[in-house]
């Protein structure tokens, strides 16, 4: 009886340090990871990566200017497509539900965002690239704002419906229509987490490559505007890491240590802005 | 809804502006835009991979070939590689990640919980493509050089590791995968198990269970569709995965038993040679992003029906 009782307290002790073990080992991949961006890509860091275009293989320097000025754009249109169309969804789900339209557009959301990214791609590829005949920044904008829409549809859904229903009620009591009531009570109410659900999803697109091989390709040099081929930081990464020269490689690193700054910026951004707390009293 | 249904007919009935309705009509019309894109994106697929879909019908599936000289293709070394990929990703981040997800939602205080779940969370924000720079010039290299021949002297009599080793193949991406997978696997078993409702606990402990006992035979059971779903929605990116598999599994369209040969998968044959491809070609990779498609898709529809079951179940007894 006291051999069983030894036996199961050292299985208990065994297996909870061993849950601890795993968390510690996950969460040191992250380290690992920022470590070695840090590493390799900090001394390359410097003024000419920001100012620079990439120069031919072979000749040493030059940086990537064009591909940060191009994911601005890619990503940037991206979000002037996306957010007010996953935005206003968004409030259709949480204030306008008509039970079996919205939980279609609900799973049909879900299902969109769990995607991946590289059919996505394929989307926007048949849409714009073949129509226009040829590879251009709007086609990348178009498949990341496909990307972008559920991601924010969902999270101002939540943020809404987390909007007390006692503040609809006293904007309707006191005579608001109930588009007014929307606009000025509860879209303000749940603005913080709406907020960060749109930055998380802008720091989300902005790393993805996949969807961007075949409709905004690369390009070495400045891009011709939104019709043109287009560099963007992601797929520059790609691209330099697989070809066979050192001092691309040394690039890749920089761009890599660069994206995570911007994607890891924005993603504790969100966090700070939301723990800040629903700007409204609960209860 | 009730009170803002009740109200609305006395708005109506003053014939006030029809602000209301329009506002309501605008919402509806963005909204449906999402149906719109999903059936966009099915039409797209299944038109553009008409041409191969004729040519090459079910056999597609089944056909090892991959020959764009003499237009043959076939998609059994793709998703060969995507399955087998994934699957040994999982096998390494399913006991991990619960793992982890124990720890984080039965263990630990809840301010050290809530500060290494943000960790997680910012693991899982890094880009893909962040993943196939390190995997590529730091994970390689240890593969080629330590851990494979280690593999291959040890245990080179199984079929499992055979061959020369180059770095670039099964094992390596599954790997990058598992760490890629790891922190979707955390998040929603550790929301599966916070929503077992407290009592649970507190009897499994009062009979005399131990920690582990207790969260393991009653806990875990409890939160167990919860988890599966988890296991799924992992399953699922895993298999969608681009960048980083693309840059390490080797890129060769064949069919090994050794994890140390290189492979391919769905997501990287599109994502490499989409761009050049023309004709049938380019069917064939349109068709294997609608397979690719279907895959996810039912994998995902799966998952959500298992988290969603698990939730409510959780926040009825609560």
């Amino acid at each position: 009886m006291n051999k069983r009782l030894i036996w199961r307290k050292s299985v208990n002790a065994v297996m909870l340090t061993l849950t601890g073990v795993f968390t510690a080992l996950t969460v040191s991949a992250l380290f690992l990871i920022l470590g070695r961006l840090i590493y390799n890509g900090a001394a390359s860091l410097d003024w000419n990566f920001f100012t620079k275009l990439p120069l031919s293989p072979g000749e040493l320097g030059g940086g990537m200017a064009n591909a940060i000025v191009g994911s601005l754009e890619i990503v940037g249109m991206a979000a002037l497509i996306g957010l007010p169309i996953g935005f206003v969804a968004g409030i259709y789900l949480s204030e306008f539900e008509d039970r079996h339209f919205a939980s279609a557009v609900r799973f049909v959301a879900d299902l969109l965002n769990g995607i991946p990214s590289i059919v996505v791609g394929l989307l926007a590829w048949s849409l714009l690239v073949v129509a226009m005949k040829g590879f251009s920044a709007i086609a990348g904008s178009v498949a990341l704002s496909v990307m972008l829409i559920p991601i924010v549809t969902r999270q101002t859904e939540q943020f809404l419906r987390e909007v007390p229903q006692s503040l609809r009620e006293g904007a309707l009591a006191l005579g608001a229509s109930k588009w007014r009531t929307i606009a000025t009570v509860v879209v303000p109410a749940g603005s913080k987490g709406i907020l960060t659900g749109m930055i998380l999803g802008i720091a989300r697109i902005s790393g993805e490559s996949a969807p961007l091989l075949f409709t905004s390709l690369n390009n070495q040099y400045w891009g011709g505007g939104i019709t043109q081929p287009t560099a963007s930081l992601p797929v520059m990464i790609y691209t330099h890491a697989m070809s066979p020269f050192d001092d691309w490689h040394r690039q890749a690193w920089a761009a890599g240590l660069a994206l995570i700054a911007l994607v890891l910026a924005a993603n504790i951004s969100a966090r700070f802005v939301l723990a800040r707390g629903i700007s409204v009293p609960r209860g | 809804m009730g009170t803002v249904a009740a109200v609305r007919p006395s708005a109506a009935g003053r014939g006030a502006p029809t602000g209301d309705a329009i506002a309501r009509w605008v919402a509806l019309a963005f909204a449906a835009s999402i149906l719109v894109l999903a059936l966009l994106l099915i039409l797209q697929l299944w038109a553009g991979s008409a041409d191969a879909r004729h040519k090459f019908g079910w056999g597609f599936l089944t056909s090892s070939k991959w020959n764009p000289v003499t237009e043959e293709f076939g998609a059994l070394p793709f998703l060969y590689g995507t399955v087998v990929t994934s699957f040994l990703a999982l096998l390494i981040s399913t006991p991990l990640g619960l793992g982890a997800a124990i720890f984080l939602s039965e263990l630990a205080p809840a301010r050290l919980s809530s500060a290494l779940t943000f960790l997680i969370e910012l693991l899982a924000a890094i880009p893909s493509v962040i993943y196939g720079l390190l995997a590529i010039f730091a994970l390689v290299p240890l593969m080629r050089t330590t851990i494979e021949p280690f593999l291959k002297s040890h245990f080179g009599r199984l079929p499992l590791f055979k061959g020369v080793v180059f770095g670039l193949d099964y094992l390596t991406a599954s790997l990058v995968l598992s760490v890629m997978t790891i922190p979707f696997v955390i998040s929603v078993s550790r929301e599966a198990l916070l929503a077992v409702p407290r009592e649970q606990r507190e009897a499994a402990l009062a009979l005399g269970a131990t920690r582990w006992e207790s969260t393991w035979q009653v806990v875990v059971p409890h939160a167990k569709l919860g988890i599966l779903g988890a296991i799924f929605l992992s399953l699922a990116r895993a298999l969608g995965e681009t960048m980083a598999v693309t840059m390490v599994i080797g890129n060769s369209p064949s069919i090994r038993a050794s994890l140390l040969a290189p492979g391919y998968t769905i997501a990287a044959v599109i994502a490499n040679e989409f761009s050049e491809a023309t004709g049938v070609y380019r069917g064939a990779l349109v068709e294997l992003g609608l397979v690719l498609f279907c895959l996810t898709i039912l994998i995902n529809a799966l998952a959500r029906l298992m988290i969603v079951a698990t939730t409510r179940k959780g926040s009825k007894r609560a």
